[in-house]
C-alpha cells in the first residue's frame, strides 16, 4: 500500500467559485480513479456528468461506465476494485437503497471504493430533496461515512477519502456525503488545491492481492459455511474501529497541505456552552449562525457538528458534551423506531455509557429539504433552556418546523 | 483449426476436481468444456452468479478455480465482470499491468441468474460491449434453491413452484429464447449448445466466443440430474434427445449471420426427449396426448422460425 506516512508542503491555494457538486467533480478529476460506473440520480446527476465531460475534453482519463442502474455501478465497482483498480461511483437516495446489497459486499470483501452520496430523501412520497434518510438507513453496512457542511467540506473530504479507505488497517469502502441542492447545487466561496499535490497526497493504489495480478490468482466473494462468518465480521469491525485514528493521521496530514484542520467533529464555541446542539450537514452553518446571535445576547449555547459517523466516535462526542447542561440532537432522518433518530439513538446510549446524565433531546428536522432557520435552531436552545432552567418537560422526541 | 477430440480433452483442468457439484452435474461439464477453449498460457478472469456453482466451487477458504476469480451476487455477473474488465483497460492504459499479458473474461450464470434476476445486468454488460463472454449454464430452473421455474423452464416441466396437481400440469408458459434476445443486441457473437457427439460443437463456440473481440453470449443446455429426474449416467442421451427432436438446436450468430451448426438428418418426436425425464412423466398419463401435442407444436413452431432465419442469412 502506499499510505505510509509522507511529508506534504502547503500548496498555493486556488481560489474559485463552484457548487457542491463540481467541487467533488473537480477533486475527482485531480485524483483521476481508473474506473468510475455511475448511474444518473437527482441531485448527484451533474458529478457523472461532469466527469463524462472532463474525460470528452482529455482532461482525465479514468474509464467510466455508463451502466444500467445503480445496483450495476456498485456491482461494477466491487468487479473493477477486486480487479486492482481504484474505483468510484456516485449517487443519492433511491439509487443508494438499490445498491445497498452491494454496499455491504464491497465492505465485507475489504475493496476500499469511494461513494460520493449526494444526500436526499428516499420515498415515498417521492421527493427529491435533502434529508439523511439515504445514508443513515446505509449506515449498518459497513461503510466509513463522512459529512460535508459546505463545498469546501466535500472537495477536502473526497481527497482524504482514499487515504482513508486504502490504509492497511482499514481496507473498507467510505461514503462522502453531502446535502442535496444546499450544497451540491449551491454556489460557494472555495479554496482548491493544484492537481500535484492533491495526486501526490493521494498516491497511486497498489493493492497486495487483486484478480489481474499475473501469475498469483485470486479469488474473491467465497461462500463461507458458519466456521468462518463470524471471524470475518470480527476482522471487519476492528477494520472500522482502527478507521477512527487512521481518519485523524490523514486529516493532520491534509491539513500540512492545506491549512484546514479536519477532526472526528467539529466544536464550535462549545468550550463554556451550556446548551449545545448537535448536528451533521449543512444545517451546522444555520446553527452556528444561530448561536452567534445567540451569544450576542450573553446565551451561552454552542455547536457540535459531527463530521464522522461511521465509524462513531461516541467516547468522543461524550467527552466533548460532559460540561453541558443539555444536547439537542438533530436528526434529518426519519428511521422510525418510535423512540429516536439514528444520531439520537446512538448519542444517547454513549451518553449512558459515559455516565453522564444530561438533559438529551431528540429533534428530527428538515425532511424531504423543509428549511432549518436559524429561529428553529434559536427555538431548539430556548427548549432547552427552559428545560433545565425551569423545569418545564421537553420530551426526548421532538419534531422541528412542522406545518401548523 | 480442426477439433482433436483427445487433444482438447488432455488439456490440463482449469476448474478443478474436488469440488462439491453433484455427480453428474451439467453445470460443471459445461464450465470445463468453456475453459478448455482457454489458449494454454490466456490468462482468465473468471465470474460467477451466486447459484450451486458458486456455493460448490469456491467454499472458503479452497476455490476449484486454477484462475483468478471472482463472485459478487446473485443478479449481477454481467456487471461485476464489466468492472473487471474495464480495469483491464484500465490498468494497461495507465502501463500497471505488461503490455505482453493477456487476459479473457468470461462469466457463468444459471438460468436464474441469466434469463431473470440478473437479465438487466447482462443486457448492459452486453450493450456496452465489454470484451467478455457470458455463458449460461441452462438447467432450466432454480436448482440452488430446490428446483423452482424460472423463465427458462419449458413447458408443463414439473418443478417446485409449478407443481403437477389435480388441477396443474406443470409450468403454464413456454421458455423464453434468451440466445434470440442476446442475438438482438447485435453483439458479435451469440451461440447455443450442449454437450452432444465428441463435444466439438461447444468446443468450437466457447473459442470463438472467447476469442471474438467484444462480447460473446453462449447458452449451454446443462441437465441437472435432480431437478430433471432421469439417471445421471444418461446425461449425453438427454442432451442428445434434446438436439435430435430440435427442442435444443445447435446454432450461432456470428456477426449477425444465423447458422444452425448441426441439422438433424431425421428430426425425432419430442417424446423421445421428454420420456426421459421425471419432470414430465405426467405428460405420459392416458389422456394427456394433447399436451404432448401442444409442446410438440411449440419445438416445431421455434424450428422453423429458426431455420427462416438461418436461410434468410443465406440469402
Amino acid at each position: 500500500m502506499t499510505n505510509e506516512k509522507k511529508m506534504s508542503t502547503p500548496a498555493a491555494p486556488i481560489p474559485e467559485r463552484m457548487s457542491g457538486n463540481e467541487a467533488v467533480a473537480f477533486a475527482i478529476r485531480q485524483v483521476n480513479p481508473d474506473v468510475m460506473p455511475a448511474f444518473p440520480i437527482t441531485p448527484s446527476t451533474e458529478i457523472p456528468q461532469m466527469v463524462s465531460s472532463y474525460i470528452a475534453n482529455g482532461l482525465m482519463d479514468t474509464e467510466f461506465i455508463p451502466v444500467e442502474s445503480e445496483h450495476s455501478a456498485m456491482s461494477a465497482a466491487v468487479g473493477a476494485e477486486s480487479a486492482g483498480a481504484r474505483s468510484m461511483t456516485a449517487t443519492s437516495s433511491a439509487g443508494l437503497a438499490l445498491m445497498w446489497e452491494e454496499l455491504l459486499l464491497a465492505a465485507s470483501n475489504r475493496l476500499p471504493i469511494v461513494l460520493t452520496l449526494v444526500n436526499r430523501t428516499l420515498s415515498g412520497p417521492i421527493n427529491i430533496n435533502c434529508d439523511h434518510t439515504d445514508s443513515m438507513g446505509a449506515r449498518d453496512t459497513g461503510w466509513i461515512q463522512i459529512y460535508a457542511e459546505n463545498n469546501q467540506e466535500v472537495y477536502d473530504n473526497y481527497i482524504q477519502a482514499y487515504r482513508i479507505a486504502e490504509h492497511r488497517d482499514v481496507r473498507l469502502p467510505v461514503m462522502i456525503c453531502q446535502d442535496g441542492f444546499i450544497t451540491s447545487h449551491g454556489v460557494q466561496n472555495i479554496s482548491l488545491l493544484p492537481d500535484q499535490p492533491v495526486k501526490d497526497f493521494v498516491g497511486t493504489y497498489a493493492p497486495e492481492e487483486y484478480l489481474l495480478n499475473p501469475g498469483k490468482p485470486v479469488a474473491v466473494g467465497p461462500y463461507a459455511v458458519t466456521d468462518y462468518v463470524m471471524e470475518a465480521r470480527k476482522a471487519q469491525r476492528e477494520a472500522m474501529e482502527n478507521a477512527k485514528q487512521v481518519i485523524l493521521d490523514v486529516a493532520d496530514e491534509f491539513a500540512a497541505l492545506s491549512g484546514r484542520q479536519y477532526g472526528l467533529f467539529e466544536e464550535y464555541r462549545t468550550a463554556d456552552a451550556d446548551y449545545v446542539m448537535l448536528i451533521i450537514g449543512s444545517a451546522a452553518g444555520t446553527a452556528k449562525e444561530a448561536v452567534d446571535e445567540l451569544r450576542g445576547q450573553g446565551k451561552k449555547v454552542g455547536v457540535l457538528k459531527l463530521r464522522v459517523f461511521r465509524p462513531f466516535p461516541e467516547k468522543e462526542i461524550a467527552e466533548a458534551l460532559a460540561n453541558c447542561r443539555a444536547v439537542a440532537i438533530m436528526d434529518r432522518s426519519e428511521n422510525y423506531s418510535g423512540q429516536a433518530g439514528a444520531l439520537g439513538s446512538e448519542v444517547t446510549a454513549g451518553l449512558y455509557r459515559q455516565h453522564s446524565d444530561i438533559l438529551a433531546v431528540n429533534y428530527i428536522y428538515g425532511l424531504g429539504g423543509r428549511d432549518f432557520t436559524t429561529e428553529d435552531a434559536a427555538a431548539v436552545f430556548e427548549e432547552l433552556r427552559e428545560g433545565v432552567e425551569e423545569g418545564r418537560p421537553v420530551g426526548q422526541y421532538r419534531y422541528v418546523g412542522l406545518r401548523g | 483449426m480442426a477439433y482433436n477430440f483427445k487433444e482438447v480433452m488432455s488439456k490440463p483442468e482449469r476448474l478443478a476436481g474436488g469440488h462439491r457439484m453433484c455427480p453428474g452435474c451439467g453445470g460443471t461439464i459445461a464450465a470445463r468444456a468453456v475453459l478448455r477453449a482457454l489458449r494454454e498460457g490466456d490468462m482468465a478472469v473468471i465470474g460467477n452468479a451466486t447459484g450451486c456453482m458458486e456455493v460448490s466451487t469456491f467454499m472458503y477458504p479452497y476455490t476449484a478455480f486454477e484462475d483468478s476469480y471472482i463472485h459478487n451476487a446473485f443478479e449481477n455477473a454481467g456487471a461485476t465482470l464489466s468492472g473487471v474488465e474495464t480495469a483491464y483497460r484500465a490498468l494497461k492504459k495507465r502501463g500497471r499491468l505488461p503490455e505482453d499479458v493477456q487476459y479473457k473474461f468470461i462469466t457463468f450464470g444459471g438460468d436464474g441468474g441469466t434469463y431473470d434476476i440478473g437479465f438487466q445486468s447482462l443486457s448492459g454488460a452486453m450493450e456496452r460491449g465489454h470484451d467478455m463472454v457470458y455463458v449460461c449454464y441452462d438447467n432450466g430452473a432454480y436448482m440452488n434453491t430446490g428446483i423452482q421455474r424460472s423463465s427458462a423452464t419449458p413447458m408443463f416441466a414439473d418443478t417446485t413452484t409449478t407443481p403437477v396437481g389435480t388441477r396443474s400440469n406443470g409450468k403454464v408458459q413456454c421458455r423464453k429464447d434468451i440466445a434470440d434476445i442476446m442475438a438482438s443486441h447485435n453483439i458479435p457473437y451469440v451461440g447455443q449448445s450442449t454437450f452432444f457427439g465428441n463435444f466439438s460443437d461447444l468446443h468450437g463456440k466457447a473459442e470463438k466466443a472467447i476469442y471474438t473481440e467484444g462480447p460473446a453470449f453462449l447458452n449451454i443446455m446443462a441437465p441437472c440430474p435432480r431437478g430433471w429426474r432421469y439417471d445421471p449416467a444418461d446425461i449425453m442421451k438427454v442432451c442428445r434427445m434434446a438436439v435430435e427432436t430440435c427442442y435444443w438446436p445447435l446454432f450461432e450468430v456470428d456477426h449477425g449471420k444465423w447458422r444452425i451448426t448441426y441439422e438433424p438428418k431425421n428430426k425425432l418426436p419430442v417424446e423421445e426427449f421428454l420420456r426421459l425425464q421425471g419432470r414430465f412423466r405426467h405428460l405420459f398419463k392416458p389422456g394427456n396426448e394433447d399436451l404432448i401435442a401442444e409442446f410438440q407444436a411449440e419445438v416445431d413452431r421455434r424450428w422453423e422460425h429458426l431455420q427462416y432465419k438461418c436461410a434468410e442469412a443465406l440469402v
